[in-house]
């Protein structure tokens, strides 16, 4: 048997241990992204869902000029935690279009008088068809899209305060 | 003391009703057609359902979306059983959803240089394993 055999074991074991400590160390990301960055946006039409706010369909998305598509709801949390930093990019000039998600008119209505209200157009995407043809795994999420309809950044989870410079520069370098 | 006891009951049960009905109270929308209705035609159905069996539900990433009560599940299922229902093959809405979300969507990943680990290590630890029980069949018979 040859001696050098016997530390095998040893050094698997050793493997197993970097391995372990580097997980933990530094969990792996969990998040799921969208496939569709650097793809065009499907082909889809969504009625409107509160009065006064046109629906939204793709051709909006690609009148030339790149926008933001905030994919949310009324009923999620973190989607009140992003509003206030989606009021900043709407201060800053950033055309901002929705899909709001298995929601209903009163109370997206409600939501946008509490929290503010960003928005150009609002579709109403009541089965999550537009939100899986995005390739959008929850709310909320934003996209940026070019004026081409051309998914350019997706940004998964609420918007923080840390993150609007970055949306920001995205949608000016999308121009 | 009995009808003590059954008034608890009683209470207990109005209780636990109102409890569950909090929940069903707060979702906005009803779940989408198809997302709990089978497909009229059996064999659709029994294609849709495997490939449900085999798909990730996105926001509770450890189940399939056939075992999620999730509304997103429920709205993948609806989504699945319309495009098998509108003639898709499986196969064809698998791929769209992979063209989404990536491989992760699909519990039944296809061959890729990431995956081949996957299906290569068994083969080659049962090779080692192999080895080593013909090395020590060899060294028994020597000492014999």
């Amino acid at each position: 048997m040859r001696r050098w055999l016997l530390w095998l074991p040893l050094a698997v074991f050793a493997l197993v241990v970097v391995f372990a400590v580097r997980e933990l160390r530094a969990p792996s990301d969990r998040t799921v992204y969208s496939a569709m960055v650097g793809k065009t946006v499907p082909e889809f039409r969504l009625e409107p869902i509160v009065k006064g706010k046109p629906g939204l369909g793709v051709a909006d998305l690609k009148s030339g000029q790149p926008r933001l598509l905030n994919v949310f709801a009324s009923w999620c949390v973190p989607c009140i935690a992003e509003a206030p930093q989606l009021m900043k990019l709407k201060a800053i000039g950033v055309p901002i279009d929705a899909v709001a998600i298995r929601d209903t008119g009163p109370a997206i209505a409600q939501f946008l008088a509490r929290y503010g209200d960003p928005y150009q157009r609002i579709g109403d995407d009541r089965d999550s068809r537009v939100q899986l043809s995005l390739g959008s795994s929850g709310v909320p999420e934003t996209f940026v899209i070019d004026g081409r309809g051309v998914v350019v950044k997706q940004h998964v989870g609420d918007i923080r305060e840390d993150d609007v410079a970055a949306l920001a520069q995205a949608w000016r370098e999308a121009r | 003391m009995g009808w003590f006891v059954g008034l608890a009951i009683w209470a207990w049960l109005a209780w636990a009703c109102l409890g569950n009905a909090s929940p069903l109270a707060a979702q906005t929308r009803p779940p989408a057609d198809y997302a709990n209705v089978q497909l009229r035609d059996p064999a659709q159905e029994a294609q849709a359902a495997a490939l449900m069996a085999t798909l990730r539900c996105l926001v509770c990433q450890g189940q399939s979306i056939a075992d999620s009560d999730a509304d997103m599940a429920g709205d993948m299922r609806a989504l699945v059983r319309r495009r098998v229902a509108a003639g898709e093959s499986a196969e064809e809405v698998r791929d769209w959803l992979i063209a989404r979300y990536g491989d992760y969507v699909t519990y039944d990943p296809p061959v890729s240089a990431v995956t081949l680990p996957l299906w290569l290590t068994p083969l080659v630890l049962l090779a080692i394993g192999l080895w080593i029980a013909r090395a020590s069949f060899r060294r028994r018979r020597g000492h014999e």
